[in-house]
Formats: C-alpha cells, sequence, structure tokens
C-alpha cells in the first residue's frame, strides 16, 4: 500500500509530506524522511512491555495498580506529554486536577521561556509557512537545525523557494549562525558564523540592541564593534527575519528579556519575529492546552480550584525537594537526561511510566504501561513548532492503547 | 575525502614511471579521479610497500559506488536533511513546486530524492555534471552540511 502526505511525529516539524510503502503491518520504504523520522516512523527502539514491580502484567492490572498508587498519593507529580497528542494532554491536564497534582513538562527546562513570551504576547513570532514564503533573514542562534530537525533548511527556512522569495538560498535569503562551537548548520552558512564564547549571548544581545539604538557596542570577547556594527546593520535591512532561538541561547540568558528588546530595537526599522526550535513533536501543544486553562505554561499545582504557578513546581524542585511522593511519566525519560542528583530521587517513590519504547526510567518503574506511537499506531492533533495544529493520521493497526485512551482509564478507576 | 597531496605521500615517490603517467603526482591525479586504481602501480604490489597500500585502499572509495557523472553519497553519513534535493538546479527546473519549494517531490524526472532517510540518486543523464557539455556544479555539495556528496 502506497501512503501520502503522512505527518511524521519526529520533531516539531511535523513535516506533512511523508509518503510510506507498506507491506500489511510492515514498513518497506520510507520517502521524503530524515533519517531521525524514517528511524520513529519504522519504530527502531525496544517496544516496552507491561509491568508490575518488574513483573509482565496484562494491561488492565497495570492500569488499575497506577490508579491506585496515584490515587493514595498525597501530592503525586505528572511530567513528560511532549510526545503525546493534543487529546492525550488535555486527559492529563484532567488527571492533575482531579488529583490536584504538580503538572509540568519538558518545556520548564527547556525552551518555556520563549514559548511563554509568544503565548503572553510579548514578542512578535511567524508560522514556518510565512518564513518560506517571506523571510529573506534567518538567525539560528545557539541552535543546529541540521542536526535537531533535519529538514527544517530544506524544507522551510533557508533552500525553498518561496512566493516572494523566488530564487531561494542563492540571492534572496541570508542565514546567519550564531552559536559556541563550529556546527553542521554553520558548515551551510560559513560565510555568516559567529562563534561566541559559551555564556556571551547576552552581551551579544545587548551589544546588538546598543548599536541598533545608534550607541557604540563593546563585548568583552574577540567580537570587535565594526563587526558587531556590520551584523546589526545586515539585520536591520531585513524585509522579513526570524530568529530561530535554540536551547544553546534559552540557557544562556537567565531572562528573555534581552532578546524581547532586541527584537524591538530591530522591529524599529524591519519586521523580525521570533521562533522556538522545539524538539519533541508536541511541546508546544502542551503550553498551548494548559496556557488556556490556566493562564501558564507549565510549572503548575493543582489545589482545587485554585493553581499554584512557579519555579517550585518545576519537575526539577519537586523531585529535588522531595515534595512529590508519586510520579506519572508520560512518554519521557527523566532517569535517562536529568542530572544525575535529581535522578536518583526517583528511586525513593513510586513511578508509572507510559511509553510506546523502553526507557531507562521504564526500567525502574514500579508500573510500566506500553502505548501505541502516536503517528505510526494513534491518531490525534499536535501543534507545531510555530503554532499551527497538524492532524495526524495513522496507517498501522496496533493492538496497543494511545495515551489518551490509557489517561482516560486510569480517570475512570481512580 | 583525500587529496591528490594526502594521496602522493602513500606512494612510492621514485617517480619511476611504469604505471604509464609521467610522475608519482601525476598517478596520484589520476588515483583521485578514480582513471586508474592502486593495483596500477606495480611498485606499490611490494611486500615492503604493503602497509602503504592497505592505507589507499581505505583511502580510497570504491568508484564502483559512483554514478556516471561520478557522484557518491557516502550514504554512512547522509541525514535526509533533503538541503541537495531542494538545491539542485536540475530539481527546481523540473519540480519548481514540489522538490524545488522545499516540498514531497511531485516529478519523476529529478535527480536527487531522499529514500528511507538517505539520498538516492535517479536520472543522472539530467545532472549538470553528465556528458561531454558538462559543467562544474556544485549545487548539492555546497549545502551538505555532513559533507557526504563528493564527485570523483
Amino acid at each position: 500500500m502506497e501512503i501520502k502526505d503522512f505527518v511524521c511525529t519526529g520533531c516539531a516539524l511535523l513535516c506533512d509530506d511523508i509518503g510510506i510503502k507498506t507491506e500489511g503491518n510492515t514498513i518497506e520504504k520510507t520517502y521524503n524522511t530524515c533519517r531521525k523520522g524514517a528511524a520513529r516512523i519504522r519504530g527502531d527502539e525496544e517496544r516496552m512491555t507491561c509491568t508490575i514491580k518488574g513483573r509482565e502484567e496484562n494491561i488492565d492490572k497495570a492500569i488499575t495498580e497506577a490508579a491506585r498508587i496515584l490515587s493514595e498519593a498525597n501530592k503525586p507529580m505528572i511530567y513528560g506529554l511532549g510526545n503525546s497528542s493534543l487529546e492525550a494532554q488535555k486527559k492529563a491536564i484532567e488527571l492533575a486536577s482531579k488529583l490536584s497534582a504538580y503538572l509540568d513538562d519538558t518545556s520548564s527546562f527547556c525552551q518555556g521561556p520563549v514559548v511563554e513570551a509568544i503565548l503572553e504576547g510579548k514578542v512578535p513570532t511567524c508560522t514556518l509557512d510565512e518564513v518560506r514564503h517571506l523571510a529573506d533573514m534567518i538567525l539560528f542562534w545557539g541552535s543546529d537545525p541540521a542536526s535537531s530537525h533535519p529538514r527544517h533548511l530544506s524544507r522551510f527556512s533557508y533552500f525553498p523557494r518561496g512566493e516572494k522569495r523566488q530564487r531561494g538560498w542563492e540571492e534572496n535569503r541570508t542565514a546567519i549562525v550564531i552559536d559556541v562551537r563550529k556546527s553542521d548548520t554553520s558548515e551551510i552558512c560559513n560565510k555568516n558564523f559567529y562563534r561566541i564564547p559559551p555564556g556571551s549571548d547576552g552581551e551579544l544581545i545587548d551589544a546588538l540592541t546598543a548599536a541598533l539604538n545608534g550607541k557604540i557596542p563593546k563585548v568583552s570577547f574577540g567580537m570587535s564593534s565594526k563587526e558587531i556594527l556590520e551584523l546589526a546593520n545586515l539585520l536591520k535591512k531585513a524585509e522579513f527575519g526570524t530568529i530561530f532561538a535554540g536551547l544553546g541561547l534559552v540557557y544562556s540568558l537567565p531572562e528573555i528579556e534581552p532578546m524581547i528588546k532586541l527584537i524591538e530595537a530591530l522591529n524599529k526599522s524591519s519586521n523580525f519575529h521570533l521562533m522556538p526550535m522545539v524538539g519533541q513533536y508536541n511541546m508546544r501543544g502542551f503550553n498551548h492546552l494548559l496556557f488556556e486553562k490556566t493562564g501558564y505554561i507549565n510549572r503548575v499545582k493543582f489545589d482545587g480550584n485554585k493553581v499554584d504557578h512557579g519555579p517550585h513546581c518545576s519537575v526539577m524542585e519537586v523531585l529535588n525537594s522531595g515534595e512529590t511522593d508519586a510520579m506519572l511519566i508520560i512518554g519521557s525519560d527523566p532517569l535517562g537526561c536529568f542530572p544525575k542528583s535529581i535522578a536518583e530521587k526517583l528511586k525513593n517513590i513510586p513511578t508509572i511510566v507510559i511509553d510506546p519504547a523502553r526507557t531507562f526510567t521504564s526500567m525502574i518503574a514500579d508500573v510500566s504501561i506500553p502505548s501505541a506511537y502516536t503517528g505510526t499506531e494513534a491518531a490525534g492533533n499536535a501543534v507545531r513548532m510555530d503554532g499551527e495544529k497538524v492532524e495526524i493520521t495513522p496507517f498501522i493497526d496496533s493492538k496497543k492503547l494511545s495515551d489518551e485512551e490509557i489517561l482516560k482509564r486510569i480517570l475512570e478507576a481512580i | 575525502m583525500a587529496s591528490a597531496m594526502e594521496i602522493y605521500q602513500y606512494l612510492p615517490r621514485t617517480n619511476c614511471k611504469e604505471c604509464g603517467k609521467s610522475s608519482c603526482m601525476a598517478f596520484a591525479a589520476a588515483l583521485l579521479a578514480r582513471e586508474v586504481t592502486v593495483d596500477d602501480c606495480p611498485p606499490l604490489k611490494e611486500e615492503k610497500n604493503k602497509e602503504n597500500y592497505d592505507i589507499l585502499v581505505k583511502l580510497l572509495p570504491p568508484a564502483e559506488s559512483a554514478s556516471e557523472t561520478g557522484m557518491i553519497v557516502h550514504t554512512e553519513l547522509c541525514t535526509g536533511c533533503g538541503n541537495c534535493v531542494v538545491a539542485c538546479p536540475v530539481n527546481v527546473a523540473e519540480d519548481p513546486y514540489g522538490a524545488g519549494s522545499g516540498k514531497a517531490p511531485t516529478s519523476d524526472k529529478i535527480i536527487l530524492r531522499v529514500e528511507d532517510g538517505v539520498v538516492k540518486l535517479s536520472n543522472v543523464e539530467s545532472c549538470r555534471r553528465f556528458g561531454p557539455q558538462s559543467r562544474l556544479c556544485s549545487g548539492c555539495i555546497a549545502t551538505c552540511p555532513t559533507k557526504a556528496i563528493e564527485f570523483v
């Protein structure tokens, strides 16, 4: 069977032009996917088994046990959800509200500040299609899409011809990379690659803002005032510019305010936008849903009708302080990616993992419930890195329950 | 990718002309262009040069994997980003609203496409580097972030 226009859930680009050739439930070939997407579609990871305390059990018992752990806990926490559909995320928010639980996702230590600024209307943003059709200036700041979002440059930002950019990258677009290291993206944009020392992003932002406001810019590292003035002049000449903020930028800035000020300064003469380089395919979807419900994008604690919010509700803080006494982890692997001192706190509390693939966290979890892959096996909706909603239609018949169905059954059991 | 100078370092450097070339440097350039093989150098096959022979065999990817235009895609380096698919001038001319606009290809006449996360070649006779009228187009090489494409 030939499938056209399948949506890939390998990253937050949600490429919707994927072709797939199948034989029964087996994938023979994928077309137009990057390597990351091809692996995601083939489901190369080892699948997780349904277990209670390491012993294989059926899914009904696992769901009952998960419901028991969560309802007996005083301060449960729900975490993850970047790799779940909007429908599953809605159920998780409902569950957190019912349990008066902490609720947080990966944006809490990822692109949260950028998404928050966009949703609160503090900074202008645009869609990826606008970038393709209109953008003549693209700035990758602390991001390396050639490695993290392989089709970013070819599908939207640099190479394609668009309505007002008929000559694409050759004449109509300029791509600039600001990074602490020589990346694969900087290899392509080597004419406009600015290498800065780690942690000096804020200094360069302030210097660029000063240059744009008619002052002489100065930085403590190896960039001269002339170089900064040239960069500022290059940026302000743009008709339509987009800054793709990567984790390198977000981690380097204690507050996002300097970036907002830079965009304000640029927009006196140009038209600049900010977009987060979201990794997980539906992290931004969770931020949108929670923002609609509570006014916050992450780090919340439900308490009846009240919602508490702040750094003390973040997954790192809650785990580190030992505030929570049970954790439901959906589509994430904290044991694999958190700092050791925090990850080891997971062994002190009962954990429930919902994931299609086996992860380090699932190996130590009290209950592990395997789910279907949203995309190939389960339907749903997701929000792309630019805030556009995309519908996902599966093509494999799977007996596995989706995240949404598992969360619905846990909700019913509580 | 090795340079002619690097290849030269592993040759006997005696300019014996047994291979038919005027010097070892000329042989290195011919090796790089895949006009000759490592086995065409008789002194290199002697026991004392075995180490250098083995290095050269490893250094030069087999020419059989190159297309008629001399293009080799190092699949182990390719990430399937599709930059070359969108940048290739022939792809753009044949499929301006598909491959040329960053979307899924809609034409069978394009040269580069991505299958299973890796670039695949087809219709190589349309490539600007093909045939006697070939031009030194480097759209696909210049846009590859991992240097997975080379011409020999």
